[in-house]
């Protein structure tokens, strides 16, 4: 008995894997259907699948762009303080003195990468038709993860905490001031109104509940950043599980037309 | 295992026929870039953990020097305890006696017992640790409470332009015999 397979017999490897050795085509299967990293991918795909004129890889790339973000993301946690007093002080520190702090340039640029080629990847499948039947609901899904990446983007552009943020998020939570009947300046404002009260005012609407104050502040900024590290992600991991899964039990990648 | 083997092999031998020497070959070339890329991959693993090390150690800190000026021998009177330098620095400047002898010097604000901050009870003329209730005199020593020795002393000396300095990063312990250095107080 050889070395590797003497490895591959020990109580401590069969403990981790629990199939046999890839040697023929059954357990080959069995590899990728019992282990928990693979599990996600098709046992087998169609050759189609596999041509990149085809798919552009695009979901591929989005999905490799976040664990990037993920990875780099974790990493500036270490050193961002979503206070007045540090936000923009430790943003500037990554840039000039912490080592590796290029991590940051990493994570922006990763972010802006992320928008273009999930936007590709929706293009790619409206074009092959892929969101037809039996895959609509995978469809609503993925622009479910599209406005997700979009509401990602725009709650890490509050955090650096400079002039061209919290313009940029004064200007686009001005916005929520003019959604019908929960904006405290939009159409149907006065529907909600209870004895001659108004229900929905600057202190009350949908902005308020975003900005957690009536202009961004330092309360604007705490939300921010436990949404785009802790509230976005997590939902976003989530329907990226039920994406992949879908596409797999939807009969794979589509066909060409 | 080895009935296996014998199957496959005897399956094998019913396909049409390869040249094995070929396969060898291909199955080398596979086996070198499979090799070169997990070498690649593991060296880039290897990079990659050592980066983030160094990224974890911050090269600028916010929390105060450990030397600073606290004043000159002047301002502290006899059986003077400063406080005013616990809060930022973590440091009792006092003018008090160790064995007979008058001197100014610094004790750190840690209680020796579990690591709480002592609080300076002027009416008693004695440190209270808030948490197990421990008990110091002036000089530092332990008296009372669980405590098992002296609060430690921090360097402290004459600068340059005559002023106080203490320097946070050397400890002195009076256990130890440590307190006859004169690193570690200003004669007066």
């Amino acid at each position: 008995m050889g070395f590797v397979e003497r490895v591959r017999n020990s109580q401590l490897w069969k403990s981790i894997f629990r199939h046999p050795a890839p040697v023929d085509r059954r357990n080959r299967a069995l590899v990728v259907l019992t282990n928990f990293i693979l599990h996600l991918h098709p046992v087998s795909i169609k050759k189609h699948g596999l041509r990149l004129s085809y798919t552009w890889c695009m979901g591929g790339i989005t999905f490799f762009l976040f664990l990037v973000e993920t990875i780099t993301g974790v990493l500036l946690m270490f050193y961002y303080r979503p206070t007045l007093e540090w936000a923009y002080n430790d943003m500037l520190a990554l840039r000039d003195v912490v080592s590796l702090g290029v991590l940051r340039e990493v994570h922006r640029w990763g972010a802006h990468a992320m928008v273009i080629t999930v936007w590709l990847h929706m293009y790619r499948v409206f074009l092959t038709g892929s969101y037809k039947r039996p895959r609509e609901f995978n469809w609503v899904v993925g622009v479910v993860l599209l406005v997700l990446t979009l509401l990602l983007s725009f709650t890490g552009y509050l955090l650096p905490w400079d002039q061209l943020s919290i313009w940029a998020i004064t200007v686009g939570s001005n916005m929520a001031r003019a959604v019908p009947i929960l904006g405290h300046e939009g159409p149907g404002q006065q529907i909600l109104t209870v004895g001659g009260i108004d229900m929905i005012t600057s202190a009350s609407d949908a902005r308020f509940a975003l900005l957690g104050a009536r202009v961004v502040g330092e309360e604007t900024l705490n939300r921010f950043y436990v949404l785009h590290c802790v509230a976005i992600p997590l939902v976003a991991a989530f329907l990226m599980g039920v994406h992949f899964w879908r596409i797999r039990k939807d009969g794979g990648i589509s066909g060409p037309m | 295992m080895a009935d296996e083997r014998d199957k496959s092999a005897a399956s094998e031998s019913r396909r049409p026929a390869v040249d094995r020497r070929r396969r060898g070959v291909l199955g080398a070339i596979f086996g070198s870039f499979l090799g070169v890329g997990l070498a690649a991959l593991g060296a880039a693993g290897g990079l990659w953990t050592l980066a983030t090390s160094r990224f974890m150690l911050p090269n600028v800190l916010t929390e105060p020097p450990s030397r600073f000026k606290v004043g000159f021998p002047g301002d502290y009177p006899p059986g003077y305890v400063e406080t005013k330098f616990k809060e930022k620095s973590g440091v009792f400047v006092i003018h008090g006696a160790y064995r007979g002898k008058r001197q100014v010097y610094a004790l750190s604000t840690v209680c020796t017992h579990l690591g709480c901050i002592v609080i300076w009870q002027e009416n008693e003329q004695k440190f209270k640790c808030p948490c197990h209730g421990s008990g110091f005199y002036q000089d530092g020593v332990n008296f009372e409470g669980p405590a098992p020795r002296p609060l430690a002393r921090y360097a402290i000396r004459i600068a340059d332009d005559g002023q106080l300095e203490v320097d946070r990063s050397k400890q002195f312990q009076e256990e130890l015999g440590q307190w006859d250095d004169p690193a570690c107080y200003v004669s007066v």
